[in-house]
């Protein structure tokens, strides 16, 4: 049932009274070549139902197989989490009816999950550091994909019928649970998207997970419940589904503050429950209530056996643990030497990976920032791209950048090179090579280019020879002009001073 | 350990999404409670310091290579749906849930 | 009766390379047999002439031409068998005896039943079972019940009786059943058949349609040891698609059939387990299995006295942990992606009501009940009383398993506490029915494997004697399953089953 009209307390006067408490589930799909527990191949995007095998869709006898690189990922995943990872792990199955579970269960693990007790420390914007617990880090298999036809939303309620594509079912899955998150205070939505966004970067970096939200391949589920500021006993907490994006974790954390606010202010008792983020309306609706339907008969996988890990595997894995990007970040910083908020502009434009690649081929830190911040950042807005979608890399880069150290173009033609390149037209040199690009350095033609300026300018000219040499600047714009703007400015002013003997 | 109620017999019907008559709820009432209360015995031996068995033989790290198999073909896959379109299952309008 | 069907596998395999006879002819005489009695006993659910024809033809083609093709046939190769509608087969349907899949095809094949095709064993078709395999008499399928062959009013035992009852007949030579608390073996004894439950993991579950995970073993039915030692060393081996699969294969089962048949026993200490024989045994049971003791004795063997003083919880533990695996395996029978789907009478047509008709249309009531039963195993609240106990009751069976074999090499017992009953007699009481299993069950739930042999008549109807061993000691049970086959037939002076009725078209007409 819709709820459009719930009441909410500005988010100021809620944290007044009321101190937030947050919980998150992060799934991460794995990009493993198969499923968790079948050789189907995890793929998107292809036709409906061609990745399955008999496992997948749950025949008759069916055995699931544990992917070996999938338990590897797991562990990599916890070993990043600095969490603990079991001795001794096993699976289980989570029991409940839905036609996009083929199997009318989950295997999943329960009692004892792969990584526990770990932490994130997630830096903020304005430095201050916040630890988030991680209560534990677990496998699990995907749902198939379910399409509500026939009703007017394409959503649920009012649909005539769906239908089932087992293509995603049983794609690996790792659950990251948070242990309850207190002391956020008002910084509770700003936390919330800061994590999400670690634990994205985070496996995005591990390369365990392609890690775009907006294709579901980091999925989050946010838990937020209030504690009256003189309270010692957690709220009732609702779990809100459908946070599809880093900007929605805040503004459903957020929200979800403000809608249990003016609950509990008007005496009334939160309703334990799951909700439904809607990024159009910014809101949260009623979704079902947890019920006993929510007894999932948790009980030991038999058709599986546990998994061992031994030090010697956990250390070779570690051994494979790239820098943690926090770390990263912060030798980057100083290796480049930039200010505080040039690096938090680079970070924010999310060009780091850029910069640093362009810094290794050659060009410097301020150099590299030039251009990937300046012209490719305008460039990358003009036409409504990411700037890592634009097709500039930093070979690029290191080429213009070493074209106008040469002196063979300026920078106004190294920016227009640049759009040439962007075109599709080659390399910066191909492309200086085949318009004729190259700075004009022949005296003749500069001279010629001059006399005709000096010509048309006479007052000009005698400025310049009664010592105003800024007066220079303006033979400057028909020779550009004669020139197609690629004199060498530095040379053409020699020239003048030559011709008139100064 | 008190045995198995009609009101147990009709959430375990619900949770199960087996549909039954009242008659079909009283009559397996009865004959649950019967077997309930002749396995109930269980718990008398199982004690804290018992560890539980659920695999019967002791295997582990039974894993598999992450390479691609075969899949079946969208007709084997259809081939026994009770409603389908060209390429996906079909069923009717879920209720509950999200 | 065509003297072709009386022959055991192995007897006809040797006819076959020997050239005295061709598959077709043998695959034939058994068709024949089957159209003549199987009306009367309804042990087959599916007929595979065709498919089981062409198999024949093509081993008489290989081994006509001769040559290293020929060389390379499996041993079994040509010799028919029938497959417990439990198993998926392609092309041809899979009903685990239940409306929920009638005419189910599977686009895919149980690995045993790749294994049949490799070797090149024709299927005669599939065999009836309780359904789902849940049942000691084979009365709950739902294609109408299987009569026991030494007398029609009688069950041929469960859950597979149609396996049982096919090779008791002469319908088939072989078979293969599933075994979860005794499915095997308790048709075994009531039909005077030798049936097999192997270790746990043994052979592949991947294509056995699942019940109990943790308990299931697909094995061997037949007339002979050595043909269950044969077929069980065709059929077993690592799978890598069975992840609870043994990882070595077991070896040397013809080996050691082949050693006990020559009655010796000479160092083997058989251990007679107390909480398996006395108060709830047939008198008639009771007095085949001691008498059986007096054999084993005189061949050699030391029969020793074990105590398993916690198998008198396995009773419980098994119908806990059973119908609480069974409830989560029946799960995807739901009307989605295959089987049957009904639709409710009346009210909304919601994806949840259809599944819930679907369920309530598609399956029995002993299904139900045990569906209903693990639900509420494993709830919340209820976990730890109940299937949290039963695993721990496992654990002391297991330990109790470990404690007799060190005093003994195999352990024995009747394999049932009573012979034959009369069909409908437990329709009542669901209760009376699970006893016929104490016998077996311990068996499944510690995954040891398990043998019954038959051990004479009481009431003239077979009684089953069974050998049970350590994990991965399956070999001990061919040895001591062959050694008291061969000294009962040299004491008879005949198999026990050549004493069975004759069943054909002059004896059915007569009852009928």
């Amino acid at each position: 049932m819709s709820n459009y009209t719930d009441e909410l307390v500005d988010f100021d006067e809620a944290l007044d009274r009321y101190d937030p408490v947050l919980g998150f589930e992060v799934h991460v799909e794995l990009n493993t070549k198969t499923k968790m527990f079948s050789d189907a191949p995890n793929a998107f995007g292809d036709d409906p139902n061609t990745n399955v095998t008999p496992v997948d869709l749950g025949l008759p006898g069916v055995l699931p197989v544990v992917n070996k690189t999938a338990v590897e990922y797991s562990i990599l995943i916890g070993l990043a989490l600095n969490c603990q990872i079991a001795e001794k792990c096993g699976f289980a199955r989570k029991n409940y009816f839905y036609p996009d579970t083929p199997k009318n269960f989950q295997t999943s693990q329960f009692e004892d999950p792969i990584a526990f007790d770990g932490y994130l420390d997630i830096e903020l914007e304005d430095g201050e550091v916040f630890r988030v617990e991680i209560e534990r880090a677990h496998m699990e298999e995907d749902a198939g994909k379910l399409t509500h036809m026939g009703g007017s939303t394409g959503r649920i309620q009012g649909a005539d019928y769906s239908l089932v594509d087992y293509n995603r079912a049983g794609v690996p899955l790792v659950e990251i649970v948070t242990k309850p998150i207190v002391g956020a205070g008002k910084r509770a939505p700003e936390l919330a998207k800061a994590y999400v966004a670690a634990v994205r970067e985070i496996v995005k970096n591990l390369g365990v997970s392609d890690a775009k939200m907006e294709r579901g391949n980091v999925r989050c589920d946010a838990n937020v419940s209030l504690m009256p500021k003189d309270a010692d006993k957690f709220g009732t907490r609702t779990e809100t589904k459908n946070v599809n994006s880093l900007r929605a974790v805040e503004h459903a954390v957020r929200f979800e503050i403000e809608r249990h606010a003016a609950v509990l202010d008007s005496g009334a008792k939160i309703v334990q429950e799951t909700r439904h983020w809607h990024e159009d309306t910014r809101t949260t609706t009623s979704g079902r209530p947890k019920s006993d339907a929510d007894d999932y008969r948790y009980f030991p996988e038999p058709d599986l056996v546990p998994i061992v890990t031994t030090a010697q595997w956990i250390e070779e894995l570690r051994g494979r643990l790239p820098e943690p990007p926090a770390e990263r970040r912060k030798r980057l910083k100083a290796e480049w030497n930039y200010a505080d908020k040039e690096f938090r502009d680079v970070v924010n434009a999310g060009v780091l990976d850029e910069i640093e690649q362009t810094v290794a081929a050659g060009a410097t830190a301020a150099v590299a920032r030039k251009w990937w911040m300046g012209e490719i950042a305008r460039l990358a807005k003009a036409a409504d791209k990411d700037i890592s979608d634009l097709g500039v890399t930093p070979a690029t880069i290191v080429e213009l950048n070493s074209l106008i150290e040469g002196k063979k173009i300026n920078d106004k033609i190294a920016r227009q090179v640049l759009e040439f390149v962007i075109a599709g037209e080659g390399t910066p040199s191909e492309i200086v090579e085949k318009r004729s690009l190259a700075v004009v350095n022949d005296d003749d033609a500069l001279g010629k280019a001059v006399d005709d300026a000096m010509a048309a300018m006479p007052d000009v000219v005698e400025k310049i020879k009664g010592g105003k040499m800024q007066a220079i600047g303006a033979l400057m714009g028909p020779v550009m002009k004669a020139t197609r703007g690629q004199a060498d400015a530095g040379r053409v002013r020699e020239i003048v001073m030559e011709k008139l003997g100064l | 350990m008190s045995a198995i109620s009609r009101e147990d017999v009709v959430h375990l019907a619900h949770l199960a999404h087996i549909e039954m008559s009242d008659a079909e709820l009283d009559k397996m009432t009865g004959e649950l409670d019967a077997i309930v209360g002749a396995i109930a015995s269980v718990s008398e031996v199982a004690s804290s310091d018992v560890p539980a068995t659920s695999h019967p033989i002791p295997l582990t790290n039974v894993l598999r290579e992450d390479t691609v198999g075969q899949t079946l073909s969208i007709d084997e896959v259809l081939l026994n749906a009770p409603d389908s379109d060209s390429d996906r299952f079909k069923v009717p309008a879920i209720l509950d849930g999200e | 009766m065509n003297d072709l069907i009386k022959l055991s596998g192995t007897e006809l395999a040797a006819k076959l390379r020997a050239g005295e006879v061709t598959s077709v002819q043998a695959v034939q005489a058994h068709l024949d047999r089957i159209a003549e009695v199987d009306g009367a006993l309804n042990a087959f659910l599916h007929v595979n002439a065709e498919e089981a024809l062409a198999v024949a033809a093509e081993v008489d083609a290989i081994r006509a031409a001769g040559g290293a093709e020929a060389q390379a046939l499996h041993p079994l190769a040509g010799v028919p068998i029938a497959i417990k509608d439990l198993i998926v087969t392609k092309g041809q349907p899979t009903t685990a005896a239940s409306k929920m899949l009638e005419g189910w095809m599977s686009p895919y094949d149980a690995t045993v039943i790749e294994k049949i095709r490799a070797a090149k064993l024709p299927m005669l078709g599939k065999t009836n079972l309780d359904e789902f395999a849940m049942g000691s008499s084979t009365e709950h399928s739902a294609y109408g019940v299987t009569r026991n062959p030494w007398n029609l009013d009688r069950i041929p035992g469960g859950s597979g009786g149609g396996s049982a009852a096919a090779v008791a007949s002469f319908e088939a030579p072989l078979a293969l059943g599933t075994d979860t608390g005794g499915s095997i073996r308790q048709p075994g004894a009531v039909t005077g058949t030798v049936g097999v439950k192997p270790t746990y993991g043994a052979v592949s579950r991947y294509g056995a349609i699942a019940m109990a995970s943790s308990l299931d073993q697909i094995g061997p039915v037949s007339r002979t040891v050595l043909d269950s030692a044969y077929l069980q060393e065709l059929i077993g081996g690592h799978d890598p698609k069975d992840s609870t699969s043994l990882p070595k294969d077991l070896e040397g089962l013809v080996a050691a059939a082949e050693a006990g048949a020559t009655g010796d026993l000479k160092g083997l200490r058989v251990g007679v387990i107390k909480e398996l024989t006395g108060e709830g045994y047939q008198e008639g049971v009771q007095a085949r299995f001691n008498e059986s003791l007096e054999l084993l004795k005189a061949a050699g063997a030391e029969i020793v006295e074990v105590s398993c003083p916690n198998f008198k919880y396995a009773l419980g533990a098994y119908y806990l942990i059973m119908p609480s695996e069974v409830s989560s395996n029946l799960a995807k029978f739901d009307g989605v992606r295959f089987g049957q789907r009904v639709l409710p009478k009346e009210g909304p047509l919601t994806i949840e009501r259809v599944m819930a008709a679907t369920r309530a249309a598609g399956f029995g009531d002993e299904v139900k009940r045990r569906i209903i039963l693990g639900t509420y195993a494993l709830s919340a609240g209820y976990y730890d009383a109940y299937y949290g106990s039963a695993q721990k009751v496992r654990t002391l069976i297991q330990r109790d398993f470990d404690a007799a074999f060190e005093q003994a090499d195999v352990l024995v017992s009747p394999t049932a506490p009573t012979v034959a009953f009369e069909l409908g007699k437990n329709d009542n009481d669901p209760l009376a029915m699970y006893l016929n299993d104490v016998a077996t069950i311990p068996a499944n739930l510690a995954g040891v494997p398990g043998i019954t042999v038959p051990g004479g008549l009481s009431e003239d109807l077979p009684v089953g004697i069974q050998f049970l061993a350590p994990a991965f000691e399956d070999a001990r049970l061919y040895r001591a399953g062959a050694a008291l086959e061969a000294l009962l037939e040299k004491q008879w002076g005949h198999s026990l089953i050549s004493q069975a009725p004759a069943i054909d078209s002059a004896s059915i007409a007569q009852e009928a």
